[in-house]
Order: structure tokens, then C-alpha cells, then sequence
């Protein structure tokens, strides 16, 4: 027993810690290369991120997308899928739902937001149900499938507001100088909840969203089939349950959690959507997950992590004019020691064991890669 | 019909086809070369836009744009050594591995283009020179199409030769389709699997770097951060819709820089009103339509994706 908690203490807080510090090593060297100084740049960073009430608050705002994308990306390696589309599902989700906020009318805020954000979760849980029903009946691996799904969603929202051959986007808003959809309704907007900041609503949910998440997983026949899908399909099947309907139901609970995201970005902070794509959510999503271990508790400070960097890069490249983009290389180090505790195994010297493979996909009865 | 004819310019429309095909088949055949072997690339955008970079940096701070071209290779090498670091022998999963790779790249050249590039002030060593080869570019309709390009492009057009040749008709390419078909079976037969794995993962780091040059040495003569913009993931689009052979590569390379360029000129000519967006669709939809089987279905190489533990 006592050497299982060590176990438990060395993969699930040890490991990410040590990565998390490693990663922001890695990130010094680049800094320097810069010519830099990674003291005052990291410095410029830790203020921008929290010293004051707005800026902590701003680094608030920026985590709210990341947990709901990162419980997605999570739910979905607990049972053997990798949902590399939760770009492609965060903006169907907003779409969906900015359709649903700004056709609605003068309807008390405790109708209209559920509306909204409903309609946005199903929107993602389409989208990410498209692979998932791919995956389950053709055997299309779904990396492949929701990685073409996101350029997909992407043009189908340029087509809906940037138009086509001269004629308007069907979801423009009329008199508008750059193509955006209109403003969803007063009632749909979620309210702010620090006055004098951008800090809204949408962190609540994103705080309810966790012990939803974990409960689903862990207490629920859904998440007993997923996990048990998991583990081994071959065995789930043997069990009697239904792979396929498991596939397709995670695939779409993992795009509907993107797709949340989506709208609630649009809901509580621009209240529009305009065809700019590319936020790189996709992958900070696949990071914020393999730090956590996909555990939903572990999601949440992965994610403070995230947007505590995503919003102290501003600060620091206006300080120190080290390119905010600094925090790709800070994030992908941190991947790499995740990911290959072998590594950081060797890094601290711990007791020699034989490499081992993470397991993060269920590789060995389904179809390859491709 | 001449007058369509010419307002279609079937010449010069196939000739952009070409030239635009080249980042995608340079790095399908990357990817083919690494997938090949057993490991999947989703890599391919990353070790491009890397390779874009660096080769503009150096081309930038030497002057030379044939410094530039050697080193845009050399770095998708070295970036396609950490993928082979992590996902052979760290037995990382060859998908995160990749997504490292791809995020890695965002912020290598983003920070190092703000450092030294953003505001430079002198101009860079411009694009690389159009060879007319002699007697074959004065051949009607082939000559301007294949035979009055850039050094990438001509290269890409070589490489499928080479890349086919070598997975097909030598004893390399066997062993590399034997480490991807069935790494355990092809270990018992004396073939090293990490070694083959190495080399084809590396291989396919030089030839999407070349197609990185492509964009900052060929086309523009600079560098502009994030301008692959998604190729690399069409050129793994492209691959696998070529049924992970480079002349199926090619093929799909075409057909999806075709449908760009088709779109655009249909409607100046039928007064056709295709949506744009609908063609952009079409790589990403017919590839879908592939791994589903639908159309013939894209069968991968067995063992790509699983890390492969040595007994």
C-alpha cells in the first residue's frame, strides 16, 4: 500500500511538477538565445499574469475556455480516444450557439443562456459525433478524421459569415465594416461577475463543469463503459457493452465540452463571432489534458497554468520584447517530460525502471493510425 | 471553345498547380517515408514552417539563398530527431510527440523571428532563380509546365521517383514496410526496427523541410510567421488520400491545389458561382471519405502509431 501512494505522488504530482519546471528551463534557454533576460522576462510574465486584481482576473478569463476544453480532451483518453478536433468543435459550438443568442429575443437571462449554451454544446457534440461515428463504424481513426473535421469547420464558419462570391454570409450582421455575426441578446450574455473586470459568468460553469465531469467518468454506467473501453475494448465488448454507442457518445460529451467553450467565449466576452480561426485551442487543449493525467481535478490547475501563460505573455513581450510565443516553446517542453516521464525519471534520478509506454490511446485492438 | 480555351489557360493553370503542389508532395513524401516505417507524422506542418524559418534566417544572415535551402533541411532533420527521440525510443505516444513538434515550431519561430527578423532592416537574398533547362523548356505545353521551374520544385519532381524507388525497389524500403507492417516479425529477421525507424523519421524531417524553403526561398523570399498555414496537414490529407504512395501523393497534391485554382477560374469563365469555401472542403472531405472507406479505402501501413517495445 505504501509503495502504491508513492507510486500515485511520484506519476500524478511529482512528474507534472517537475515537467511544468523543466518546461520553464527549456523555455530560459530560448529566452536567452533571444538575448534576453529570463528572470525579468519570466518576472514581466508572473505580473502580467497575477500581481494585480485585473490582471489575476484576466488570467481567470483566459482559463475558462482551457478547463472545458481540457475536460474534453481528458474524458476523451480515458477511454481510448485522442479528440484532436476540439478547435473545429469550439467553433461549431459558437457558431451553433451565437445563432441561438442573437435569434432569440427578450426572454429572461435564465432561459436564454441555457438556450445558447445548450445550443452550443450540441453544435460540438455533432461536430465531434461525426468522428466518433466514423470511428466506430468504419474504423476511420478519429486524429485523422477530426484533424480534416476542424479545416471543415473552419471554412463552413468563413462560408456562413465572410460569404461567398460577393454575397453576404448568411449569419452576417447588417451594416458592419468587418464581416461578423450580430451581437447575441442582452439576456444571453453571461454577466460579470468581478465588477470593473472582463471576468464572467462562464467561470462558474467552467468550475461546475469539473465535478460533472469527474462524476460522469467515475460514478456513472456511462463512465464505467467508457473507461472500461478504455481499457480494453475487446473486454468491454466481451462484457456486453456497446463500443461503438461508447465511441460515439465520448467523441460527442467531448465535443460538446469544446463546444461549451466555444459559446461561452462568445457570451461572456465578445458577444459576436467574426471568422478568425486558429487560436491553437486544439493543442493547448492536448497539453492542458496530458498534465493533468486526465483526471478532471488535475484539469483545473493545468489550466490556471495555461491561462495564467496565454495572459502574461501580452505583458511580458510588451516589457521585455520577448515574443509572446515564447509560451509555445514553455508548453511543448512541458509536454515532452509529461509525456515521457522516462525522462524526467532520469533527470531526478529516481530509481532506475525500465521505459515504459504512457498509455494514452488504446492502440493495440484497434486500427492504426492512418 | 478557343476563346474558353484561352480564358481558361489550361497552360498556366496547371503549371500553378504544380508549383503550389510542391510543399504538399515534398512533405506527403516525408510523412510517407515515416509512416512507412511505422510512425505517424502529424508533424508535418511544424517541421515545415521550421524549416521555412531557419532556412530564410540563414539565407538571411549569410546572403546566400543555397546556405539557406541546405540549412532548411538540415533543421527538419534535427526537429524530426526529437520526433524520433520521443516516439521511438521514449516510446511517447507518435501523436503527442507530434503535437509537441507542431507547437514547438509556433514558438521557436515566432521568438526568434521577433528577435531578429521583425525589424531588420537590410533585405533578404530574394527568391530562388527560374531555370530554364535547355531544349526541353522550348517543348510546347510540357516545357512551360515541367521544365522552366525553381530548384523545389524540380527537386519535388525528382523526389517521387526517388521516394518510390527507394520504398519500393530496394532493400531499405522493404525493411522500412516491414518495420510498419510488423515491426515484431521484422526484428525476428534480423532487421534493427528502432535503426530503420530513425533514418525514415529523419528522412521525412529533410524532405518537409525542403518543402518548408519552399514558402520563405521559392515563393516570397522572406519569412512570415505561421506561413504554412495548415499545408502541412494537407500534405498528410494529400498522403493519405495517395494511399501513402508518392505517386498517389502527387496525384492528390493536384487534384487539391487543382480545385483552388479551377474554382476561381470557372467562375470568371462559366459565371459557375461554386462557393470557394466548398472547394477549399474538398481535401479534407475526400479524405474522411478515404480512411472511412467509402471510396476505396486508404489502408495505413499496420503497425503506424504503435510505439514498438524491443524485446
Amino acid at each position: 500500500m505504501r509503495r502504491f501512494r508513492a507510486g500515485w505522488l511520484v506519476s500524478s504530482l511529482l512528474v507534472p511538477l517537475a515537467s511544468v519546471v523543466a518546461g520553464f528551463l527549456v523555455g530560459a534557454l530560448a529566452i536567452v538565445a533571444a538575448g534576453a533576460d529570463p528572470l525579468q522576462a519570466y518576472g514581466a510574465l508572473f505580473a502580467g499574469a497575477f500581481t494585480n486584481r485585473n490582471a489575476f482576473a484576466e488570467t481567470l478569463v483566459s482559463t475558462v475556455p482551457y478547463v472545458l476544453l481540457g475536460l474534453g480532451l481528458a474524458l476523451g483518453f480515458r477511454a481510448g480516444l485522442f479528440n484532436i478536433g476540439a478547435e473545429g468543435q469550439f467553433y461549431i459550438g459558437a457558431l451553433t450557439g451565437v445563432f441561438v443568442g442573437y435569434s432569440i429575443h427578450g426572454l429572461p437571462l435564465f432561459i436564454e443562456i441555457p438556450a445558447a449554451l445548450l445550443a452550443g454544446m450540441a453544435g460540438g457534440f455533432a461536430w465531434a459525433a461525426i468522428a466518433g461515428f466514423l470511428k466506430a463504424w468504419t474504423g476511420a481513426h478519429e486524429v485523422i478524421t477530426s484533424i480534416m473535421l476542424n479545416y471543415v469547420a473552419f471554412l463552413v464558419a468563413n462560408y456562413l459569415i465572410d460569404g461567398a462570391n460577393g454575397k453576404p454570409g448568411v449569419m452576417v450582421a447588417p451594416n458592419v465594416s468587418t464581416p461578423r455575426t450580430p451581437d447575441v441578446d442582452l439576456g444571453a450574455m453571461l454577466p460579470i461577475i468581478v465588477p470593473g473586470s472582463r471576468l464572467h459568468l462562464g467561470l462558474l460553469l467552467a468550475l461546475i463543469a469539473v465535478p460533472l465531469v469527474w462524476f460522469l467518468i467515475e460514478r456513472t454506467t456511462v463512465g464505467f463503459r467508457l473507461r472500461a473501453v478504455g481499457f480494453n475494448q475487446g473486454t468491454a465488448r466481451a462484457a456486453g457493452i456497446s463500443v461503438a454507442q461508447t465511441i460515439v457518445l465520448t467523441m460527442g460529451i467531448s465535443g460538446a465540452l469544446a463546444g461549451a467553450a466555444g459559446i461561452v467565449q462568445v457570451l461572456g466576452l465578445s458577444h459576436h463571432m467574426t471568422d478568425t480561426v486558429a487560436a491553437g485551442y486544439g493543442f493547448d487543449a492536448i497539453a492542458i489534458a496530458l498534465l493533468a493525467r486526465s483526471n478532471p481535478w488535475g484539469v483545473l490547475p493545468a489550466a490556471l497554468l495555461f491561462g495564467a501563460l496565454h495572459n502574461g505573455a501580452g505583458f511580458m513581450q510588451l516589457e521585455t520584447q520577448v515574443s509572446s510565443d515564447l509560451i509555445s516553446i514553455v508548453q511543448a517542453s512541458l509536454i515532452i517530460f509529461v509525456a515521457a516521464p522516462a525522462i524526467v525519471r532520469w533527470l531526478l534520478r529516481l530509481r532506475e525502471q525500465p521505459v515504459e509506454t504512457v498509455q494514452i490511446t488504446q492502440r493495440e485492438v484497434e486500427t492504426p493510425v492512418g | 471553345m478557343t476563346a474558353f480555351l484561352q480564358q481558361l489557360d489550361p497552360v498556366s493553370l496547371v503549371s500553378i498547380m504544380l508549383i503550389t503542389a510542391t510543399p504538399l508532395v515534398l512533405a506527403a513524401l516525408g510523412g510517407m517515408m515515416c509512416e512507412r516505417s511505422g510512425v505517424v507524422n502529424i508533424a508535418l506542418e511544424g517541421i515545415m514552417l521550421t524549416g521555412a524559418f531557419i532556412g530564410y534566417f540563414v539565407a538571411f544572415l549569410t546572403q546566400n539563398l543555397w546556405l539557406g535551402l541546405l540549412a532548411a533541411i538540415v533543421s527538419g532533420m534535427l526537429i524530426a530527431t526529437l520526433h524520433a527521440v520521443l516516439s521511438v525510443s521514449f516510446l511517447v505516444d507518435q501523436i503527442v510527440s507530434g503535437t509537441v513538434i507542431n507547437i514547438l515550431a509556433v514558438g521557436v519561430t515566432g521568438v526568434f523571428y521577433r528577435t531578429y527578423l521583425e525589424t531588420a532592416t537590410t533585405a533578404g537574398p530574394g527568391t530562388l532563380p527560374h531555370w530554364n533547362l535547355p531544349l526541353l523548356s522550348s517543348i510546347p505545353v510540357l516545357g512551360p509546365i515541367l521544365f522552366q521551374n525553381q530548384l523545389v520544385t524540380y527537386a519535388m519532381l525528382v523526389l517521387i521517383f526517388v521516394v518510390h524507388f527507394v520504398l519500393f525497389n530496394t532493400v531499405w524500403g522493404l525493411r522500412t514496410r516491414a518495420c510498419g507492417e510488423n515491426p515484431r516479425a521484422a526484428e525476428t529477421a534480423g532487421i534493427n526496427v528502432y535503426f530503420v525507424r530513425y533514418v525514415n523519421v529523419i528522412a521525412s524531417g529533410a524532405l518537409a523541410g525542403l518543402g518548408g524553403a519552399y514558402f520563405s526561398l521559392q515563393q516570397i523570399g522572406t519569412f512570415l510567421p505561421n506561413m504554412t498555414g495548415g499545408r502541412g496537414f494537407i500534405a498528410l490529407a494529400a498522403m493519405i488520400f495517395g494511399k501513402w504512395t508518392p505517386g498517389g501523393a502527387f496525384l492528390a497534391s493536384l487534384l487539391f491545389t487543382g480545385s483552388d485554382q479551377l474554382g476561381s477560374r470557372l467562375q470568371s469563365v462559366f459565371q459557375v458561382h461554386v462557393p470557394l469555401q466548398f472547394l477549399g472542403m474538398l481535401p479534407y472531405v475526400l479524405t474522411i471519405v478515404v480512411v472511412a472507406g467509402a471510396m476505396g479505402r486508404a489502408i495505413a501501413p499496420a503497425a503506424v502509431g504503435r510505439p514498438y517495445k524491443k524485446t
